[in-house]
């Protein structure tokens, strides 16, 4: 029996693996290679100094996703894969973003970083640059809100996600 | 007392019991050469170009079941190496390729002969290491050693840089029976539960077929496997990769099923209610159009890769574990259950399979004119009994080779099955024939790949290992030639090989045995002849230029849709 295609399904993966020089091309290597797409991507030490976490957004049908966990398995120096959407899990992102503030878009802008608790990371005279911080829902809805007023220039940190605790 | 990295890196490897290496020098690794001058109890072979030291202890792994190893220079000969680190990583060989490096000083410079070649072969070795620090090197050494056998076997590469080459320090060896690494942990006892569903599922169908991969002859599986087919009556097929894991003159024996499989393989797949896959991976030249590939079968799928199930096709029962393992335990199981009368049970699908067979067996036109090419196959099989260790080129010598040759044990066979890397035949003759100095060792070969790697003929000579060359010589890249007949209206385009040298010369040249059979009726002397020498013979047969392989599932088709003979 084949298989079917089916939607592709946004998933929040988290891969702990060995410290060490050369795991992080590995693994975007796989990705490459196989014709997998990565959404997004960010590495960091865990508490262990000899482990970091990766946590990666990527899509695809539930087979494609199948197979992504098992090829990140695989690698010799990937000690643990976990699939958080299946989880009940956080996930964040952090987007800095520089809009046009003049005349009056200036107060309105402001406006749109309060309701939303964003942070004023920098002030020119013609500029502001926020800080925003939140689920995927939430940045871009933000982002679309700032868009009228004119986006000069976005960096996003990619997703990172955390389990919620179990609750006894 | 302190020793260098060449001299740990020798002292790591005997206590592997490796006796053997295939390997070229070169000034990044001539520390381990100048080391090996001092170590007999390792031979060396110097082969005639890296890639030949790559396919040489591929064939030595296969053959053996032992590790093989290569050793390299840095740069050039690096990379002459990834075509047979990448034929070994598609067939799941284990081997071993060192290669040297640039002082660590240097990485990154683009020094001399400086190439990354762990970037280079990270998506084609199992894994790979460079050592920077020499503290490091025993244990790495070791781990590789551990990651290639294990699990699902591979090939990975070890790159040494000069300078931990010759520094020294007092080692520590680690104790090879507690090498472990944390993040690796293969799975080899399938779940007991899953065993269960699985066997299940097999007693209540009626026209189970197995088909089975190279797994089978990586786990030396072949014993459970005729037990299981045996008790149950089920008729077998299996990959090329999987070929004498059942033996090719078992009544319940198939023949190889997918593009140039059997009428009757495909058939029974096609047809099957139950597939059971130990040790494959649906891989497409095995299963043609997917969505046609076995329809009505619901599929277990026993493999100690957790990522070859479910990676082409839906599988109902997955068994992710050793193949010898999972079978053995199926056995245990089948002794549990009421005994049933399988071969009255079987009578109507076995019958089913045998008209198959009757109606569209393997064949071809004989002729008294000119030498067909599956009649050498056949005469190499009857004058060795079909014992003799085959290895083949890629094309039409290779397909002819798996459908005639009916291997009767396991490790008879190797073939750059995956990859399918010209070039690969001869030299991994001679590793095999390295592994088993007391064997026939025969390449079968097209005229095309053999001129591949046709430099090693110096090697066999120098060491005198008596490997067999059989080129069935129909002066064209016959198999691409093949596509170009049947599927582009007979455009030949660059694949006629009517410009090649004289065979019998090359050989004689290289101080080898060259033979010649232009007839059919010269095909056995020649043959006869060839395995009485006890030296490297290369055999020219002129054979009929236009055969083709039959039958065919052209690439993209149906499993059922294949053009017969
Ligand atoms: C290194 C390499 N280059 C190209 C190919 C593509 N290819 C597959 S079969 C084949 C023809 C092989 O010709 P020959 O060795 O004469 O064998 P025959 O098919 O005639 O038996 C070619 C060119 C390949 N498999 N490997």
């Amino acid at each position: 029996m084949a298989k079917t295609e089916k939607a592709a399904v946004r998933h929040t993966i988290s891969v702990e693996v060995d410290n060490i020089p050369g795991v992080l091309s590995r693994v975007t290597g796989l990705f490459s290679g196989r014709g997998f797409n990565i959404e997004s991507l960010c590495v960091g030490e865990t508490l262990d100094p000899t482990v970091s976490r990766i946590t990666l957004v990527t899509s695809g049908d539930e087979q494609i996703i199948e197979q992504i966990i098992k090829q990140l398995r695989k690698l010799i120096n990937t000690i643990r894969v976990v699939d958080l959407t299946t989880l009940d899990h956080v996930e964040r992102e952090m987007v800095l973003v520089r809009v046009k503030a003049e005349d009056k878009s200036r107060a309105e802008v402001l406006r749109i970083a309060d309701i939303f608790r964003c942070r004023v990371v920098d002030v020119s005279p013609a500029t502001y640059s926020l800080e925003i911080t939140g689920n995927r829902e939430k940045t871009n809805a933000v982002l679309g809100l700032l868009k009228i007023h004119g986006i000069l220039e976005v960096v996003r940190s990619g997703a990172l996600a955390i389990q919620r605790a179990k609750k006894e | 007392m302190k020793m260098t990295g060449a001299q740990i890196l020798l002292e790591c490897w005997q206590r592997e019991g490796v006796q053997h290496v295939f390997g070229y020098p070169g000034g990044a690794v001539i520390d381990i050469y100048d080391e090996l001058t001092r170590c007999p109890q390792i031979k060396h072979f110097l082969v005639r170009h890296e890639q030949a030291a790559v396919h040489a202890a591929d064939g030595y792994a296969r053959a053996s079941d032992r590790v093989g190893v290569a050793l390299v220079t840095s740069g050039p000969g690096a990379t002459n190496t990834v075509t047979g680190i990448a034929s070994a990583y598609m067939d799941s060989i284990p081997i071993i390729v060192f290669t040297g490096q640039v002082p660590t000083a240097l990485i990154g410079n683009d020094a001399f002969q400086e190439v990354d070649i762990v970037g280079i072969t990270r998506p084609c070795t199992k894994h790979n290491y460079l050592v920077t620090d020499i503290k490091d090197l025993a244990r790495t050494v070791h781990e590789a050693f551990y990651v290639a056998r294990s699990g699902r076997p591979g090939p990975v590469l070890v790159d040494l840089p000069k300078n931990i080459q010759q520094v020294a320090i007092v080692p520590e060896f680690p104790d090879l029976k507690h090498i472990k690494i944390k993040s690796y942990q293969p799975t080899y006892d399938a779940n007991p539960r899953q065993l269960k569903r699985a066997l299940e599922l097999i007693l209540e169908k009626e026209r189970p077929v197995l088909y089975t991969g190279g797994g089978i002859i990586h786990s030396n599986a072949s014993a459970e496997l005729l037990e299981f087919a045996e008790t149950l009556q089920i008729p077998v097929t299996s990959t090329l990769m999987g070929l004498g894991g059942f033996p090719g003159v078992h009544p319940l024996w198939m023949g190889m099923l997918g593009m140039h499989g059997t009428y009757c393989a495909n058939m029974a797949v096609s047809q099957s209610d139950v597939l059971i896959a130990v040790g494959a991976r649906f891989d497409d030249r095995v299963t043609g159009r997917l969505d046609a590939f076995a329809p009505e079968a619901k599929i277990v799928h026993i493999d100690i890769d957790p990522s070859s199930i479910s990676k082409n096709v839906v599988v109902h029962i997955p068994i992710v574990g050793d193949c010898k393992n999972a079978l053995h335990q199926l056995n245990r199981l089948l002794k549990h259950e009421a005994p049933r009368d399988w071969a009255e049970e079987r009578r109507s699908w076995l019958e089913q399979i045998r008209s198959w067979e009757k109606k569209n067996p393997l064949r071809y036109k004989k002729s008294k004119d000119v030498i067909k090419p599956q009649y050498v196959v056949e005469k190499l099989w009857e004058l060795t009994q079909g014992e003799a260790f085959i290895t083949t080129e890629v094309g039409q010598n290779q397909m002819w080779a798996a459908q005639f040759y009916r291997f009767k044990k396991p490790r008879r066979l190797m073939t750059s099955g995956g990859l399918g890397a010209m070039g690969y035949g001869f030299p991994a003759a001679m590793g095999v024939q390295v592994a088993c100095p007391d064997e026939i060792v025969i390449d079968i070969a097209g005229d095309g790949s053999i001129l591949m790697n046709i430099q090693e003929l110096t090697t066999v000579v120098e060491h005198n290992l008596p490997v067999k060359i059989a080129i069935l010589n129909n002066a064209y890249l016959g198999m691409v030639r093949q596509w170009q007949q049947l599927l582009y209206d007979k455009r030949y385009s660059q694949t006629s090989l009517m410009a090649q040298p004289d065979f019998v010369k090359v050989a004689e040249a290289f101080g080898a045995v060259g033979l010649r059979a232009e007839k059919p009726e010269e095909v056995e002397p020649v043959i006869k002849k060839a395995l009485a020498a006890n030296r490297p013979v290369v055999m020219d047969f002129r054979v009929e230029p236009e055969e083709c392989v039959m039958p065919m599932v052209p690439a993209g088709k149906a499993m059922h849709e294949m053009l017969l003979a």
